[in-house]
């Protein structure tokens, strides 16, 4: 099974790279955009689905990213709008992310709430709280997140301009991709959280504290939520609408299974989504193709329907065996 | 030197409404095994579960190495070292062997896991204990009595001096179970003691020091191998005398029931586990399938059955082909099924026992009318079953799962039993079930024989197999490699060719 897995994904990336290779020689101004839109669209994707993962590898399912994106996107906004500083609006947005967490936590660990429907709540709520205080007049004021070019890495063609010219945000998900990889695997944290998610009454006996590691994990998998959502105020947008988390924190959890609940996975589960993203926002900007942008607006859903029925096919990893269980003490 | 190194005194533990344990002193000495021997709701694991600090005892008290010790959960009996090795193991499968024994005591290295560090530590005990265990597999795939090896590591890896266990036989083959209690032993020559729970009668004896046994909560006798023996200790737990043979008569077989021919079937892993097999059953004998588990059993079980796919091979039951059809169908020809996992394919826990006692049959007539359930027909038959065949149950609409396993094992069997079958195939029937159960269930399976009924019984216990066949046929990597009568069968040689010894 794996085998058949591998091969398909090798068979996908070659695909795309011959694709994109072939569509920067035929243009390359259009090409360049579609990627660093997809690695736009792929940043906040990754942070929520790595906020997903820290969830549902203690044994928690979260479907309440859309709602902490939302809602961090918010207050990131709105404080940046209030100080005029872009670096308090990032601690604002993961300050919020990390309640939203914690609230997670404390209706489907601590009161034991069906964990569909507690993450359901938070996705409501946001909704609704955002909505009601949106002030239409309020604006960031001292504009975006801007570029910031590493050096001659920002000169190499193509990859130069889609990796090395990003601003700061996109940097620092990056590092935290790395970091949380490898303190997922190796780290003490990282083994103990998998044993929670995996069986909690082995952890129990020596002597892991189950619960608290559990309201833990949920608060700091808020935070990433939280940075995400700031991100995508703060420097991927530059504003704050109604509803602009879109369904991404949905589609965030795609990226989680897709991307077998790794975070170097989920990263480049990420950039194949974002790509989906980025296609239907170059299609809908020129008119090459007469296509009714209904159906370009569908792409990046349809993209998500088939590859996550394919991935299924192609032998997915098996869900954290107490995923979704609340865990009593015996 | 420590004289009592676990002991309990007087502890009473009252649960509302049951009396678990009352006034019940134990005392383990170092290097010593002490076995408690109970039925199921004797009062051991709670005993034990005071000793390891996961109940506190309402009464009395606990004593580790000669001190009066008041614990607070079970990471302070680690702390003391108390290890546990409980019934249902307490590893996490995805995990490797070394992550599972070091988990929640990992040696670190800038907060990471020091893996080769912890791999080394393991290999040191590994070693020291001669308990062969790769470190480097996964868990799950393990065989059940390797992770018990790997749940023993964990307990010696937190420098356990005593060890307890519980039931630790209960998922083990003849030879896994041998092996323990050699590893037993040795550890006890190291100065480890071993608290040993059972419903075993030859396990206590074959390896005990000190017995105690506990019958309603209360120790009814403290004795030692030399001075017991298997009826004296069976009667001590039960409370009457019981018979631990299986009276039967000499069998009467007639006409072919079951007749598979050369049967071939995949098991999980698309590996052939049942290999060319054939096999005949007649009305009115039983036909005892012995061997080590994992040598075809359940893939022969479950292609009769109608539950997986035969790959090549035909299977006839009353002379009509059944190869490959749906289960229901097969049932419909009046096959019992008692089936090894009963969790599984026995029984729907959430359902009642009211309609777990139909579930065989909730489609036909009188249960179902026109698309309906009749609640008036399902709950007599379920008080006939119950009735029959003493199923403990508080009340018609208790959910299963709460029931223990003997009784859930009746209600199995009851079901089976109360419709018309001709050919009965029960497979590890009795596994996990106490003593007074087990005897209720092979006198059933005996009569229904002397009813007319083909049976085929597939189990794990030798014991079970040369008590209750007529004929025993020995399967071994998926082949039959022996047929013998069950009047001049012989242990000794069965256990051979179990292990596939002087199979060419």
């Amino acid at each position: 099974m794996t085998s058949r897995r591998r091969a398909f994904l090798w068979v996908l990336v070659a695909v795309l790279i011959t694709l994109i290779f072939g569509f920067y020689s035929i243009n390359s101004g259009q090409t360049t955009a579609v990627l660093a839109g997809t690695v736009r669209a792929a940043t906040l994707l990754v942070l929520g689905a790595i906020c997903g993962m820290i969830c549902e590898r203690s044994g928690i399912v979260n479907i309440g990213i859309e709602g902490q994106f939302l809602m961090a996107a918010f207050s990131a906004f709105t404080v940046t709008s209030l100080t005029g500083s872009l670096a308090l609006g990032v601690f604002a947005g993961i300050a919020t992310g990390l309640v939203l967490g914690w609230l997670l936590a404390a209706m489907a660990v601590g009161l034991k709430v069906d964990q569909i429907i507690a993450g359901t709540v938070i996705n409501i709520a946001a909704v609704g709280l955002t909505s009601f205080f949106y002030d239409r007049s309020r604006s960031l004021g001292v504009g975006k997140y801007s570029p910031i070019e590493l050096g001659s890495l920002a000169d190499i063609p193509l990859i130069g301009r889609v990796f090395f010219s990003r601003p700061l945000l996109t940097y620092i998900t990056i590092c935290l991709i790395v970091l949380v990889h490898i303190a997922m695997f190796r780290s003490v944290w990282g083994m103990r959280t998998r044993a929670i998610g995996e069986h909690p009454g082995a952890a129990d006996t020596v002597g892991i504290r189950v619960l608290r590691l559990r309201y833990f994990n949920a608060t700091l998998a808020g935070g990433f939520a939280g940075f995400g959502g700031a991100y995508l105020a703060l420097e991927a947008v530059g504003a704050f609408s109604r509803n602009m988390s879109g369904g991404r924190g949905f589609l965030a959890l795609a990226v989680m299974i897709f991307g077998r609940r790794s975070p170097f996975g989920a990263y480049a589960a990420a950039l194949f989504f974002g790509f989906a993203t980025a296609l239907q926002n170059q299609f809908q900007l020129n008119s090459t193709f007469d296509i009714p942008t209904q159906f370009v607006g569908m792409l990046p859903y349809v993209v998500t329907i088939v590859v996550v029925a394919l991935s299924g096919l192609f032998g997915s990893m098996r869900d954290p065996a107490a995923l979704g269980q609340t865990y009593e003490k015996s | 030197m420590v004289d009592v190194l676990i002991g309990a005194q007087s502890v009473t533990k009252r649960f509302p409404g049951v009396l678990a344990t009352n006034q019940v002193s134990i005392e383990l000495k170092p290097g010593r095994i002490l076995a408690l021997l109970g039925e199921n709701g004797a009062g051991k694991s709670t005993l034990v579960n005071m000793l390891f600090g996961m109940y506190r005892p309402d009464e009395g008290s606990v004593i580790i190495k000669d001190e009066v010790v008041n614990l607070q959960g079970p990471s302070d009996a680690i702390r003391r070292g108390i290890g546990m090795v409980h019934q249902h193991f307490q590893l996490v499968p995805p995990m490797s062997v070394v992550e599972n024994i070091v988990l929640g005591a990992e040696p670190k290295k800038l907060g990471l896991v020091d893996l080769p560090e912890a791999r080394k530590r393991v290999l040191e005990l590994v070693t020291r204990f001669s308990l062969d265990v790769d470190p480097d597999a996964l868990v799950e795939e393990l065989p059940v009595g390797t992770q018990q090896r790997v749940e023993i590591l964990k307990a010696l890896y937190r420098n356990a001096e005593v060890l307890i266990l519980d039931e630790p036989t209960a998922v083990l083959t003849p030879q896994e179970t041998d092996h323990l209690l050699q590893v037993l032993r040795d550890l006890t020559t190291r100065g480890v003691g071993v608290v040993f729970i059972t419903h075993k009668l030859r396990e206590v004896l074959a390896i005990a020091d000190d017995i105690v046994v506990l019958r309603n909560g209360q120790v009814v006798g403290t004795t030692t191998p030399s001075a017991s023996s298997e009826t004296a200790l069976a009667e001590m737990m039960v409370g009457r005398s019981v018979l631990l043979r299986v009276d039967k008569t000499i069998s009467q077989p007639g006409e072919v029931v079951l007749e598979v021919r050369n049967l071939e079937v995949d098991d999980d892993r698309s590996q052939r586990a049942v290999n060319n097999l054939s096999l005949k059953v007649r009305k009115g004998e039983i036909l005892g399938i012995a061997g080590v588990e994992g040598n075809g059993q359940r893939e022969l079980v479950e292609a009769i059955t109608g539950l997986r796919a035969s790959e090549a091979g035909e299977i006839l039951i009353s002379a009509r082909a059944v190869t490959n059809t749906s289960p229901r169908k097969i049932a419909s020809l009046g096959v019992g099924h008692i089936p090894e996992d009963r969790e599984k394919h026995g029984v729907i826990g959430v359902y009642s026992v009211e309609e777990n006692a139909m579930i065989n049959r909730y489609h036909r007539k009188p249960f179902s009318l026109r698309g309906l359930l009749q609640r008036k027909a399902i709950t007599s038959h379920a008080k006939e079953v119950v009735n029959e065949f003493d199923v403990r149950t508080p009340r018609l609409d208790t959910a299963v799962a709460t029931l223990s396993g003997g009784n859930k094992q009746k209600l199995i069997v009851g079901r089976e039993f109360s419709g018309e079958i001709k050919f009965l195939i029960a497979a590890q029937p009795t596994r996990g079930i106490d003593i007074g159960a087990i005897e209720f269930i092979h006198r059933s399976i005996v009569k229904k024989r002397d009813e007319g009924a083909a049976v085929l019984l597939v189990s794990a216990e030798l014991d079970e197999i040369i008590g209750l066949a007529d004929r025993i046929a020995v399967l071994f990597e998926g082949k039959i490699v022996a047929t013998l009568d069950a009047a001049e069968a012989d242990r000794e040689q069965i256990g051979l060719l179990m292990a596939g010894v002087g199979v060419s």
